[in-house]
């Protein structure tokens, strides 16, 4: 059976040559990065040439960069970081009600502990108004977090007037930009956020390594305690492997950004075209507001989301529906009912998101099948029956 | 009446069974060895199967009421789940999960916890296959392009080669029998549905769970609603009750004898069972049993053995599963719980829906809220809640 990804929000393969850069990490250079002998050193060298590679794609200084085991890693140490080092009595944070769970359980957790926390509200197309986080700053305002682009929707926040909003107050402000790496440019001093959180496996690289970072001379406290292990303070043994997967994957994602995003941003479109020409009453959510380029979430009506990302996956087709919970079900989306999505616009959302291997060929074929799928779904659909009728 | 069916007739009279290959089976999975054997059992017959394994219930809710001690088997709990998942990836095929938490919440927890405030005895397994199983899942297998459902129950499946009805019967194995709980399909879901498992014996599915070498060929049975824990169902209610902001249950009272003397009080209705006897929180100088439960007046009615008894009982939302609902009254053998000896009885359709059962000889512990279900032989006739 044909199988094609269309789920590269979730996460991404590891690029070959990524992999071909990572793979004498394991078995052959296997030291310890912090080692006084040639095995560490030569692991020394690889970590800081990927710290190099990462600063590069952020446009930042290798020394502000953390290596950490993933974007939850990176958002809680960005935002317990911070609150923690604030020494005010009251702390308060301003978030929105789109962020990733990797924001917002952090922000549930410390709100736990006394810290308040306010959440903006988005317009229907998950965009955070600038003016409403500068509305919501408090005299105890220690962090603002938002995020870059919308996991689930794509779209892409105003990170730049938010971030003039919080340097204006001299208030942290945190960029959750795991969905950005590699499909937007990302420069830290452009945007001018002293703390962005990416991951390396929705970029191409493995799992379980991700990156912070952290602009000279912010306020930072330790999330993990341990040996002293690297210069970053983070400690732990680095995952080398990991590291210099990351640093491959944020070189390829440099080079080839200039051509891979209006690449992908026209198979999308392609896609939503087809789409929306094959099948009756599809809409897209977020449709409207600037997007990530490999994004498409769309509401198809009288369907349940949950059947038809089965249905395709029998077709060989993978895309998601809401989030996964650990017995691989699906949960409802926050993000979707944050937007103002009622529960049956919720239940019937479906995500596909491309990425850099997606080819026109793969599109045409989820275009052949998705219409038949969704018209079947349709047929055994009460609600769509009632519809038809009236 | 409906023509005798032996297995023969089943096998050659489900037109599910002729038309098997090529065509997409989803077997429902809860992780247990009945359900991988079933999806074993196709698959190694060289049928198209999917798994689909049902997400109930979040065991993270209530915390308080998790048992402590060894981890117990329940079908709706995350370890479940992936247990199917290792099924399905032993045999190689395809698996998911499927989250029915908002309705198994809505059409089994709700009525559960209501059928007790309200003085009757639930029976959830029964609640959960005519609203849930056999009615989402079915409906997103055929979604999915399967066009059957198979279950690891223990019953049968028959077209009445007379009348073209589908019946369901008993399950050869009498002692696995749950066609009780299974009261409530309908022709259509029938037809749709295989109960691979009908003709064995719990013995010989656990042989074939181990020939197959299936991952669960070793775990224990669940014996209990899955949802809650053997004799924990009061703080089930209880808990269930505050964490939806609502209050106690105020139904304490008095404790009456048959002959209307007050002899204590009880803390809540939904704490006792017709036909209960320990727990009663007196003594008394011969053994004493609930005989009846009466919201109204939250009274808890006591007595001896034989005013347990019944000669006749109601029934309401009855489903004739097997035949047409009949015109006159007709005999049937009655059984008012899913352990009891089946009660010859004769049963007459009522205009409301409902039915009428006279006993021929009183029943002991017929309780309000379990099922009452009609057979004749092995056939199902059907069933329904007992007022």
């Amino acid at each position: 059976m044909r199988r094609v990804y269309l789920d590269n929000n979730a996460t991404t393969p590891v690029a070959p040559e990524v992999l071909q850069a990572m793979l004498p990490y394991f078995a052959q250079e296997y030291g310890n990065a912090s080692s006084i002998h040639g095995f560490g050193q030569k692991c020394r060298a690889a970590v800081e040439q990927a710290r190099d590679q990462v600063a590069e794609l952020l446009g930042a200084r290798a020394s502000e960069i953390i290596f950490t085991s993933g974007g939850t890693e990176s958002n809680n140490h960005a935002i317990f970081g911070v609150v923690n080092a604030a020494k005010a009595a009251r702390k308060h944070i301003v978030t929105t009600t789109v962020e990733h769970s990797a924001v917002l359980n952090p922000c549930e957790e410390l709100a736990r502990r006394g810290v308040e926390v306010t959440y903006v509200s988005t317009s229907r197309e998950g965009r955070v108004n600038p003016e409403a986080i500068a509305q919501a700053i408090r005299p105890e305002t220690v962090l603002i977090s938002v995020m870059m682009a919308n996991n689930e929707i794509g779209t892409l926040q105003p990170v730049e007037a938010i971030a003039a909003i919080a340097a204006e107050k001299g208030i942290a402000f945190h960029v959750d930009a795991v969905q950005a790496a590699g499909k937007i440019p990302i420069d830290v001093k452009k945007i001018g956020a002293p703390l962005v959180s990416i991951s390396g496996h929705k970029l191409y690289a493995p799992k379980g390594v991700g990156a912070l970072y952290v602009r000279e001379g912010t306020q930072l406290d330790a999330l993990l305690f341990g040996g002293r292990h690297g210069r970053d303070g983070r400690p732990g043994t680095e995952n080398v492997p990991g590291i210099v997967g990351l640093g491959k994957a944020a070189e390829i994602a440099r080079r080839s950004l200039a051509e891979e995003a209006p690449r992908i941003a026209a198979l999308r479109d392609r896609f939503e075209r087809g789409v929306l020409a094959g099948v009756p009453l599809v809409r897209i959510n977020g449709c409207c507001a600037p997007r990530a380029p490999n994004t498409s979430n769309m509401i198809f009506p009288h369907v349940e989301a949950e059947a038809l990302v089965i249905a395709l996956d029998l077709q060989g087709i993978a895309c998601s529906a809401g989030a996964a919970c650990s017995s691989g079900a699906v949960e409802p989306s926050h993000v979707l009912t944050a937007i103002g999505l009622g529960r049956a616009d919720a239940r019937a959302s479906v995500r596909f998101s491309l990425g850099r291997f997606t080819t026109g060929e793969e599109i045409d074929y989820a275009l052949d099948v998705i219409p038949r799928a969704v018209q079947r779904l349709r047929g055994l659909s009460p609600t769509w029956r009632e519809a038809v009728v009236a | 009446m409906c023509a005798a069916t032996n297995s023969a007739d089943i096998a050659a009279n489900t037109p599910a069974d002729r038309t098997a290959r090529g065509v997409l089976t989803a077997v429902a999975m809860s992780g247990g060895v009945d359900s991988s054997t079933v999806a074993a059992m196709l698959h190694q017959r060289g049928e198209t199967v999917v798994g689909l394994t049902m997400q109930l219930w979040d065991q993270r809710r209530l915390p308080g009421l998790r048992p402590t001690g060894a981890p117990r088997q329940r079908c709706c709990s995350i370890d479940d789940a992936h247990d199917a998942r290792r099924v399905a990836q032993h045999l190689g095929i395809p698996h998911y999960v499927v989250n029915y938490e908002e309705r198994f919440e809505e059409k089994v927890v709700k009525p559960f916890v209501a059928s007790y405030l309200a003085g009757e005895t639930p029976v959830p397994c029964a609640l959960c296959n005519n609203y849930v199983k056999f009615d989402p899942l079915l409906t997103t297998a055929r979604q999915i392009g399967a066009e059957r459902l198979a279950t690891g129950h223990y019953a049968r499946i028959a077209r009445n080669p007379e009348t073209g009805r589908m019946m369901l019967l008993r399950a050869a194995d009498e002692t696995k029998d749950q066609s009780y709980f299974l009261f409530g399909l309908t022709q259509e879901q029938m037809a749709r549905t295989i109960f691979p498992l009908g003709e064995l014996g719990k013995q010989r599915v656990r042989e074939l769970a181990r020939e197959a070498a299936l991952p669960v060929a070793e775990k224990p049975d669940s014996q209990e609603i899955c949802f809650v824990s053997a004799g924990h169902y009061v703080q089930f209610i209880e808990s269930y009750l505050t964490e939806r902001g609502e209050s106690a249950p105020d139904d304490a009272g008095e404790v009456v004898t048959t002959s209307g003397e007050v002899i204590g009080h009880h803390q809540g209705l939904h704490r006792f069972t017709v036909g209960q006897r320990k727990g009663l929180g007196f003594a008394a100088g011969r053994p004493m049993y609930v005989v009846a439960l009466e919201p109204a007046t939250k009274r808890v009615i006591v007595g001896a053995d034989g005013d347990l008894r019944r000669a006749t009982c109601d029934v309401r939302d009855v489903n004739w599963v097997s035949i047409a609902e009949p015109a006159q009254p007709m005999r049937a053998a009655v059984k008012v719980r899913h352990r009891h000896e089946p009660a010859a009885a004769t049963i007459e359709a009522l205009a409301s829906g409902g039915a009428r059962v006279r006993f021929d000889e009183p029943q002991r512990a017929v309780t309000p809220g379990q099922a009452a279900v009609f057979y004749d032989g092995d056939i199902v006739l059907g069933g329904g809640t007992i007022i």
